[in-house]
């Protein structure tokens, strides 16, 4: 096993180990794909395990009402052709595709897509650059996040990223995420649950892009 | 949130809390699945040179906070958020609550922040007239509930699902079921809709980059993610000594704060924000960011030479985590409101001495919170220390200020020793236990039989059984502590025993006298030093090879208080302290390390035998393989019990102070040596012999409890 193979490895084995979902890509078509299909097979509104049926205070219940019942995918900070060729894959699948205007849709959207600056294998972290409104937006109040991983930027352990998160943070304003699995507490009872502020589930593509090859 | 006026109250407290069976069994499977889940998120990892880095680091930032924070405020200004400076909480709470005055901010969510805690930050705004929500699950549980956090990283760790249930049914108006999952749920939507009307949103932080002036916000729950985007203003609200001067320092903290609070290599997120960024609904499209610096007494605690560690602190909760007070209590009543080993500290300093009196006198020293700690900080001392300067505030107790003068006079101590073997006759009944006790100890003090002090004390004795080697390789003096001097001499003889034989001439010094620990202990610092003198006087280590002790607590005491005891003493005591503390060994490392006894001097069977590592021995001394090899070398069969390093409650004087905890805590153990089905539980401290021994009498176990050298004795051919 190579050395880039070997922490590919490692970053599958520490993000599953954390309930992530991980899959192979070998173009973004396919990541598209993946999402789109990831999107329609899933219920609308649909807080996965326990659903819709507790019952709110009114106010809550009158911000939950506001959700479409249409299926919503949100995939901003995209380039133009990008985008389009996501769009034209949601399209068959009947899939409402967003790229901004996110806080419209604070009750929730289905699913957020958004592509990763980089990874961190020792923890199974993907890295994102969201300083940009809508593309935090969507890796928060999506049900599931769908994060495209391209190998060649995959790094092994946080350090090996300083310098690059350096010139970000010199570059004010910057707002940088790491995510590591789903959103998760064990508050009560310490019984693990998944999906409290943030994403009930986290879905990562690794794209083999050809530096990874090299 | 312990606020009990005086020790009787505190008393009181904690025995209604001992008696919450939901809490005790959520702290006991919490307190072993911990410990499993820890060791493994740094498997494979040098966890305690990443420590030692951290600390380092962590002491360079202190040394230069004031210079950090010039750095980190210069460089927010030019970047545009606005920085404020609160000299005390109140002052902060006041800032924050005009920042909401003029940006005209009604309703607020919140994430979590131990500092705002430390504030009372939501009491001071709410008296303001706005509206605050705590967003993390955990600490909008207690909110509802109008209580503190009982864990800095889980603070809703004493409550039931059901008692959680009944909370949401008051708050949605609506009956809700009592499945976590679902629970969850309400609480995400219910929530959710917080965010959106929020104007203002409140954070903590655990790292404040000052090159950058970044700040670095630890989750799994994504909630402070929200609480930074989606309302116009942030205020982060940062105590002073989270300043670290660049990200590498914090990349650095990161490897073990996730691990050390909960267990995972990372938490689900870390966010890393720098400046204002974009936010659409701000009238300008710009977000507004204040962050509010807490000195509250961190400025003059970084000055400090002895307490300036405390600000180490990465507020990760483990050293609640290990605790076994802790594990019997939960944090309403260990803690004010900073939690754990910390707590008891960091209350002395920030919510003062009252609330701190009661506190500092409930750890049992037993070394696990240092073990663990993120930082490397010296948790024990330190709060012995606090007990220290709280007396000197305060005035000492008769009763300690008596010890203090007893101990002094080794000549006067020991004279009452020996006085009370003749008192004790009506009570011991013809057994090696005080039986009998009058009824005002007899109430608390009954959960384990105490010994009777012994017909002939050992330094009597020595003369006798002192014994003559034709070779010499070693000289070694005996240093044998009050306990198996006047009540287990039995405990020495074995040990003279055992070692017979291998060309070491031993020595017992008869002027030493008390280690000076039971004084430490309660706070009697002056004492602590006057005693340490004298014995390193009665003993000159330069005539010794070792120092040899069978008492782990004088051991660990020897070795490493000695030193800090008397470091402000002339040079030559200092040299001597610390040739002293060089040479003090524990009896198992000595017959393993040094004379490295093997099989051929025991007999090949032997009875089926567990153990007890004491706290002084596994963590004062780092001694965990000897006893356990020298027990299987002996042909014992040896029987591993769960959790071996764990405290048996002793602890010396505070098994008197607290005897409700010391019972609790000593039940535990003797439980787990009777799943083990052995025959004998050996161990390596006089002081845990007699509360392990006590405790097996009083319940009628039928477990025989030996000092290892007992046992070694016994099995020597």
């Amino acid at each position: 096993m190579t050395k880039k193979e070997k922490m590919v490895q490692t970053f599958r084995e520490k993000a599953e180990a954390v309930s992530a979902v991980v899959s192979d890509v070998t173009t973004m078509n396919e990541a598209y794909e993946y999402a789109a299909n990831l999107c329609a097979k899933k219920e609308a509104c649909q807080l996965l395990i326990s659903g819709c049926e507790a019952p709110l205070s009114p106010d809550a219940e009158d911000l939950c009402q506001l959700k479409e019942m249409q299926k919503i995918m949100a995939a901003p900070g995209m380039k133009k052709k990008d985008i389009n060729a996501l769009s034209k894959v949601c399209k068959e699948y009947e899939v409402s595709l967003i790229d901004k205007g996110l806080r419209h849709h604070l009750a929730g959207i289905d699913i957020g897509f958004t592509v990763c600056d980089y990874g961190i294998a020792d923890t199974g972290t993907l890295v994102l650059n969201s300083s940009n409104e809508e593309l935090r937006l969507a890796t928060m109040i999506s049900e599931i996040h769908v994060a495209v991983l391209p190998l060649s930027k995959l790094q092994a352990t946080s350090y090996d990223l300083e310098k690059e998160m350096g010139k970000w943070m010199n570059k004010p304003p910057n707002y940088t995420a790491f995510i590591t699995g789903a959103s998760r507490t064990a508050d009560i009872e310490r019984v693990l649950a998944l999906g409290v502020h943030g994403p009930l589930e986290l879905h990562i593509l690794l794209l083999e892009d050809s530096n990874a090859r090299s | 949130m312990q606020e009990a006026k005086n020790l009787k109250e505190y008393r009181e407290k904690i025995h209604g809390t001992l008696e919450n069976d939901f809490l005790r069994s959520t702290l006991d499977n919490f307190a072993v699945a911990y410990r499993a889940g820890r060791a493994k998120a740094f498997a494979g990892m040098d966890e305690k040179a990443l420590i030692n880095e951290i600390a380092a680091a962590k002491d360079d930032s202190i040394s230069r906070m004031d210079q950090l924070f010039d750095e980190f405020k210069t460089k927010a200004e030019q970047i545009g958020i606005k920085v404020h400076l609160a000299h005390t909480a109140h002052e902060a709470n006041e800032i924050i609550a005009k920042i909401a005055a003029q940006n005209d901010c009604q309703k607020i969510v919140k994430s979590k922040s131990m500092t705002a805690e430390e504030t009372h930050l939501n009491h001071h705004l709410e008296k303001e007239g706005l509206k605050v929500t705590e967003t993390d699950l955990g600490e909008w549980i207690i909110q509802l509930r109008h209580e503190g956090p009982t864990h800095m990283v889980m603070p809703a760790i004493h409550l039931s699902r059901y008692q959680v249930a009944d909370l949401f049914t008051d708050v949605t108006k609506q009956k809700q079921e009592s499945e976590i999952e679902k629970l969850v749920k309400v609480a995400r939507r219910e929530l959710r809709q917080r965010y959106v009307e929020a104007d203002m949103g409140i954070s903590g932080a655990n790292f404040a980059i000052a090159d950058t002036a970044s700040l670095g916000i630890v989750t799994n729950e994504g909630n402070a993610r929200l609480v930074t985007t989606l309302p116009r203003v942030h205020v982060a609200m940062v105590g002073l000594d989270k300043l670290t001067p660049n990200l590498h320092d914090a990349l650095r903290m990161l490897q073990v704060l996730p691990r050390n609070a909960t267990g995972q290599t990372i938490t689900s997120y870390v966010s890393w924000i720098t400046g204002p960024s974009e936010c659409q609904s701000a009238e300008d499209g710009q977000k507004q960011m204040h962050i509010v610096f807490l000195d509250n007494g961190r400025r003059a605690l970084a000055k400090d030479d002895t307490f300036s560690e405390v600000l180490r602190c990465v507020r990760c909760g483990a050293c609640a985590n290990v605790c076994p007070v802790y594990r019997m209590l939960g944090g309403h009543d260990y803690g004010h409101v900073y939690i754990g080993a910390i707590g008891l500290i960091l209350t002395y300093f920030f919510h003062g001495r009252e609330y701190a009196k009661n506190l500092v006198q409930n750890c049992i020293n037993c070394q696990a919170c240092k073990e663990v700690c993120a930082a490397g900080i010296d948790l024990p001392s330190m709060i012995k220390e606090i007990h220290a300067q709280i007396l000197d505030e305060e005035g000492h107790p008769a009763s300690s200020t008596m010890l203090a003068k007893v101990l002094r006079n080794r000549k006067l101590f020991h004279g009452l020793l020996r006085s009370a073997r003749y008192a004790q006759r009506p009570v011991t009944g013809g057994t090696p236990y005080l039986r009998h006790l009058p009824q005002m100890f007899a109430k608390d003090h009954n959960f384990r039989a105490l010994p009777a002090i012994a017909k002939k004390p050992f330094r009597d004795q020595w003369e006798d059984i002192k014994p003559t080697e034709a070779k010499t390789r070693y000289k070694v003096a005996l240093f044998s502590g009050c306990v198996q001097d006047f009540v287990y001499p039995e405990q020495l003889k074995a040990a003279v025993d055992v070692i017979a034989g291998h060309g070491v001439e031993l020595d017992y010094p008869m002027d030493q006298s008390c280690c000076g620990l039971p004084v430490q202990m309660m706070g009697e610092k002056q004492a602590a030093k006057d005693v340490a003198m004298q014995n390193i006087t009665a003993m000159d280590p330069s005539e010794y090879d070792y120092i040899l002790t069978l008492c782990a607590s004088c051991a660990s005491h020897l070795k490493h208080n000695y030193p800090k005891l008397l470091k402000n003493e002339s040079a030559i005591s200092q040299v001597k302290v610390e040739q002293f503390a060089d040479r003090v060994i524990s009896f198992s490392s000595f017959i393993h390390d040094v004379l490295e006894l093997d099989e051929s001097e025991f007999k090949k069977q032997g009875k089926k035998t567990t153990y007890h590592a004491p706290c002084h021995l596994c963590r004062g001394m780092g001694v965990t393989e000897a006893p356990r090899e020298m027990i299987s070398r002996s042909g014992l069969d040896f029987a591993p019990a769960d959790e071996e390093q764990t405290c048996c409650g002793f602890g010396g004087t505070y098994s008197s102070k607290f005897p409700q905890l010391s019972r609790e805590i000593l039940n535990k153990k003797l439980d787990d040596f009777k799943k083990t089905g052995a025959e004998q539980l050996v161990t390596e401290c006089p002081g845990c012999v007699m509360q392990l021994r006590g405790g097996v009498d009083k319940r009628g176990d039928s477990i025989e409890v030996l000092h290892i050298a007992e046992a070694l004795a016994k099995q020597k051919l």
